[in-house]
């Protein structure tokens, strides 16, 4: 039974239940990141306090269904998509148990759907944390259970596709990189969704009286085994969709297979300490307890991550170079596509994620630095650089090439599509700077009236972080019509854009017959063959392949040093404790 | 395309690898230690830690303490809430409820004081502005500090952490006297 349909353009196979289960799972998500951005409007218009739009409690109601739609409903869709991709797609692998995918599918829906009713009826504003003994609507906590049940599921329909393409052998050698990549973010997912189900199930039958009480810090440290992990998984993802970008545009290979496979198992053994980043100023946990576990063992996730800075881009020189940009340092980043939203949102997710949120991160989650950043503004400023740039904008940028792939047609206003990188990631990098600057003067996060409009006591922030809002506000804006640009690009393009031809022509030049799109012909795709192997040549100088990422990666480590020590340097000007 | 083939070499394993990946493998590798060190380090030689002293406690229990300090060193009252001036060096407390910090510490700069921080009912974030100390504040667990206010001035303690509506209403107050 014939099952699989060729992609005329890119020469994937697509196995039928695959496709429609990456259609639904990626449709689903944008529906929630539509969510999550109107909440954002709400959320960042009202803490511009010029403005100040919305009343109290509409406001935690907003920020609630923001955080939850972004940061858990819309990735973790997409990823579900992403895992299928990897697994059927790219191992040309009939997808293993369609149904339990759609059952995996549906409780998701479910899930999300119920856990929306609680927060948007505005009796579980409790924010994404949901920190007992606050207490949310029962439905609120029954709604992530399903949720998380559904995406397990679907994990394991990924690692039973991965046995599958293996006993079936539909690809010669070890699995691609990519999805090598997208196996340590189900790892990781595995372990997330794990300890979701030991604090949630719990304060759910909390929430409808069968249990009397949780401990307020058990929760806090368990919780973030869910909270911080989920964010690992995203991680892992969005870099192994660098990888797949890389590969796609520019036919590159990775720069050492097992440098770059190295790292993500550095992911998987330990990136999930990082919960501890969360608990450093909380009562009761030990000091070594505490250094260990926020350096993830001695930074080894942090050098993992600093790999894949070097090796992502520099697998993208060493490509241009072959081809002939070998030109000084640059030329091969100066004439790459930069009007191709694929490559810009890939390159500047890219960029603002290492920069911004890797070195902040790194900061903050410093035993002792932690104190001056704990639960301020600061906090939100990095994960929106490593979220809702890195990840959220990667996404877009695989979408944008998954619309002609995986949906066969045709951009809706692709000129539209050619900006919305910039705009998106320029008016975020506005939000993160000032972000930071304002909780570097102390601007708590969450917080709805800064101006402390009722208190019995006053304080005064100074004018700075007043006017830093103000401008955090402009760059929020401005990464809300960015994102609306996305989602006007994404439906218009499925609803309007041209439907592609059976190809796009790229196929007929090499004098192949175009088959037709969405015939699904194909019964056992032809097997995936190892990459060829590459003669030995050196493109770039001094013995080095790329030595343009190079120098951007000692840019990079510059700026990281210089940043650490300023922080160490304003901690020891606070009061002497211990 | 590559990165999204099985690797050229079945062995990939044993494939050398490039002088820029080593390098830079070295390079953050220091870094990491760097960072990592800097943390013990600071235990030693900073001024500025995180205490690891904490107690299980209860509200009630923890409000008697509360309470018992601002009985003995109650000194004035601001807006009905106590102001307290407890002595160089004591056991000072501050509690967390819906919505307000309980009582207002009047501290002498340069002493120490061993500060205690709960909350009776939610979790509340202490911080103190504007010299911005940040500590999670949880119920049912008594967390200690020992702080020397090192400069003079009025200091307010923003609710940082996210407690139900009356939030942005939550205020303390520490005055640090010459």
């Amino acid at each position: 039974m014939a099952q699989f349909r060729v992609c005329p353009d890119s020469g994937f196979y697509f196995d039928k239940s695959a496709e429609q289960l990456m259609k639904v799972n990626a449709v689903a998500g944008v529906v929630c990141l539509l969510l999550a951005g109107i909440m954002a409007l709400g959320v960042i218009l009202t803490r511009w306090q010029t403005i100040h739009l919305l009343p109290a409690d509409m406001f935690y109601t907003a920020l609630t269904s923001h955080g939850i739609n972004a940061l858990i409903f819309w990735i973790i869709f997409f990823e579900i998509a992403v895992l299928y991709f990897a697994s059927s797609t790219l191992l040309r692998c009939r997808l293993a148990a369609p149904r339990w995918a759609w059952l995996a599918f549906a409780l998701m829906v479910t899930g999300a759907l119920l856990n929306n009713i609680a927060v948007l009826s505005g009796k579980s504003s409790v924010m994404m944390t949901s920190y007992v003994p606050m207490q949310a609507q029962p439905h609120f906590y029954l709604g992530l259970i399903l949720f998380a049940v559904g995406a397990l599921i679907g994990c394991f329909v990924f690692l039973g596709t991965l046995v599958v393409a293996r006993a079936e052998r539909s690809y010669e050698g070890s699995i691609p990189l990519v999805t090598f990549g997208a196996l340590t973010a189900c790892i990781i997912a595995i372990f997330t969704i794990a300890s979701g189900a030991i604090i949630l199930i719990p304060t759910f039958l909390w929430s409808i009286g069968y249990i009397n009480h949780i401990d307020a810090e058990m929760y806090r440290v368990i919780w973030w085994a869910l909270g911080h992990s989920s964010q690992q998984i995203n991680v892992a993802a969005h870099i192994s969709i660098w990888y797949l970008i890389v590969g796609i545009l520019f036919g590159a290979r990775p720069m050492s297979e097992k440098v770059s496979r190295f790292a993500f198992l550095l992911y998987i053994l330990f990136l999930q300490l990082a919960s501890a980043h969360h608990i450093l100023v909380d009562p009761g946990m030990g000091t070594e307890w505490k250094i260990f576990n926020t350096s993830y063992a001695m930074y080894l996730a942090v050098l993992a991550s600093m790999i894949h800075g070097l090796t992502v881009p520099g697998a993208m020189e060493v490509a241009q170079r072959g081809k002939g940009l070998t030109k000084g340092l640059f030329e091969w980043l100066r004439k790459a596509p930069w009007d191709n939203p694929v490559f810009s949102g890939f390159f500047l997710a890219l960029i603002i994620f290492g920069f911004l949120g890797g070195i902040t991160g790194v900061v903050m989650g410093t035993e002792q630095i932690n104190l001056i950043i704990h639960n301020t503004i600061y906090v939100p400023a990095h994960f929106h650089a490593t979220v809702a740039v890195g990840t959220t904008l990667t996404f877009m940028a695989l979408t944008y090439l998954l619309i002609p792939v995986l949906f066969r047609r045709g951009l809706f206003l692709p000129r539209l599509a050619q900006w919305q990188p910039y705009l998106f990631a320029g008016g975020m990098l506005l939000l993160i700077l000032f972000m930071l600057g304002a909780g570097t003067l102390g601007v708590s996060r969450r917080h709805w009236d800064i101006g402390f409009s009722g208190a019995l006591l006053s304080f005064e922030y100074p004018g700075t972080a007043y006017m830093m809002m103000a401008m955090a506000g402009v760059g929020g804006v401005l990464g809300v019509v960015g994102g609306a640009s996305f989602l006007l690009v994404t439906v218009g393009s499925l609803l309007f854009g041209p439907k592609l031809e059976p190809s796009a022509g790229i196929l007929e030049s090499f004098g192949i017959r175009p088959l037709a799109a969405g015939v699904y012909d194909v019964e056992r795709p032809e097997r995936l063959a190892m990459a060829q192997k590459l003669p030995v040549e050196q493109h770039g100088s001094g013995g080095f392949e790329a030595p343009g990422t190079f120098i951007l990666a000692m840019l990079l480590l510059v700026c990281f040093v210089i940043y650490y020590f300023i922080n160490w340097d304003y901690l020891s000007s606070v009061w002497p404790m211990g | 395309m590559s990165s999204f083939q099985p690797p050229a070499d079945r062995l990939w394993w044993k494939t050398p690898v490039g002088k820029d990946e080593i390098i830079w493998i070295g390079i953050a590798l220091v870094w990491c230690l760097i960072m990592f060190f800097m943390m013990p380090y600071w235990h030693l030689y900073g001024k500025q830690n995180l205490s690891s002293e904490a107690y299980q406690t209860t509200p009630a229990k923890y409000k008697a303490s509360v309470d018992a300090m601002v009985e003995r060193y109650k000194t004035g009252e601001e807006k009905g809430i106590p102001i307290v001036s407890p002595p160089a060096g004591s056991d000072i407390y501050v509690m967390g409820r819906l919505w307000q910090w309980y009582p207002i510490l009047e501290l002498q700069k340069g002493s120490s004081y061993r500060l205690h921080l709960s909350s009776l009912d939610w979790n509340h974030g202490f911080s103190l502005q504007p010299v911005n100390i940040n500590m999670q504040v949880v119920p049912g667990y008594e967390m200690v500090l020992n702080i020397t206010p090192d400069q003079a001035g009025d200091y307010a303690i923003v609710c940082n952490e996210y407690c139900g509506i009356g939030h942005h209403t939550m205020l303390g107050k520490i005055i640090v006297k010459e």
